[in-house]
């Protein structure tokens, strides 16, 4: 089943085609909950790019932004991740597929040319 | 730019040219892969796999998936483009690119396969919806082939 239409699959896709912006992402996850500076602190980019980065996240829905006073404090939203992550599956699910097929094929060919089986 | 490519590896035991022969030789593809395939071990070439309607992938209406083959290497290196809209050339902005690498192992041969670029194939409209039927036709197929292979198997057949 594909939970998401297309057009929200591409807008993920093209979230996570940034290496940094994947980095972002996994340094939001592991702190749980934080802001434009507290996550640039931990990372190689300026808080500008951070904040870029952000904006593209939260329009996609995989982070969400809460405003706290004066700072906007920023999570991860599972739910959306979840899609994101099935949609990989998916594909790698496939695959395992298809290397097991590949697996038995040529195991029983091996079997097959050292005589009987 | 690209999303994170998907790796996946097995280990088989069977020699690196047995391996090679069954992801290769379309006799063998149809077995693990689409119902037919047509492609030659020729850098540069074109190919395509074929799911037949009402063939063993399941539902659905068919479908003629085009490839080019990339990398010819025996039996080290076997990869393909994929996922490019039918006439046109595949680039690394319209097709994924799926790598097939070979290792020797003691016991036998290190199977590991990399697809990446499936960003590009969404992007389009024609091999978006093909690489999704093909996408949900190889998941049912699996999960038949499997019980298939299991059965076999209890009964002491190879295949």
């Amino acid at each position: 089943m594909i939970a998401i239409s297309v057009a929200e699959d591409d807008a993920l896709w093209a979230a996570f085609a940034d290496p940094t912006r994947r980095r972002v992402l996994e340094a939001l996850l592991e702190k749980g909950e934080a802001t434009t500076t507290t996550l640039a602190e931990g990372l190689p980019i300026t808080r500008q790019a951070v904040a870029k980065h952000l904006v593209v996240l939260n329009r996609v829905g995989l982070v969400a932004g809460q405003r706290r006073g004066r700072e906007v404090r920023y999570a991860v939203q599972p739910e959306r991740l979840d899609d994101a992550a099935d949609s990989m599956a998916r594909v790698a699910a496939q695959w395992d597929g298809r290397l097991t097929r590949i697996k038995r094929l040529a195991e029983s060919l091996q079997v097959d040319t050292h005589g009987d089986s | 730019m690209a999303a994170e490519p998907i790796e996946r590896e097995i280990l088989i035991e069977a020699p690196a040219e047995v391996v090679w022969g069954v992801i290769t030789q379309p006799e063998h593809i149809s077995r693990w892969f689409s119902d037919e395939a047509a492609l030659e071990q020729r850098a540069g070439t074109d190919g395509a796999l074929t799911w037949r309607p009402g063939g063993r992938g399941g539902s659905g209406s068919g479908l003629v998936v085009p490839i080019r083959v990339v990398e010819v290497e025996p039996p080290r290196r076997f990869s393909f483009r994929w996922g490019h809209p039918e006439g046109t050339g595949p680039s690394e902005h319209n097709s994924a690119l799926v790598e097939f690498i070979l290792t020797d192992e003691a016991h036998g041969t290190r199977l590991r396969v990399i697809e990446s670029g499936i960003e590009a194939v969404t992007h389009d409209e024609d091999g978006r919806a093909r690489y999704r039927e093909e996408h949900e036709q190889g998941w049912e197929r699996h999960l038949g082939e499997m019980l298939e292979y299991v059965a076999a198997s209890a009964r002491g057949e190879a295949h």
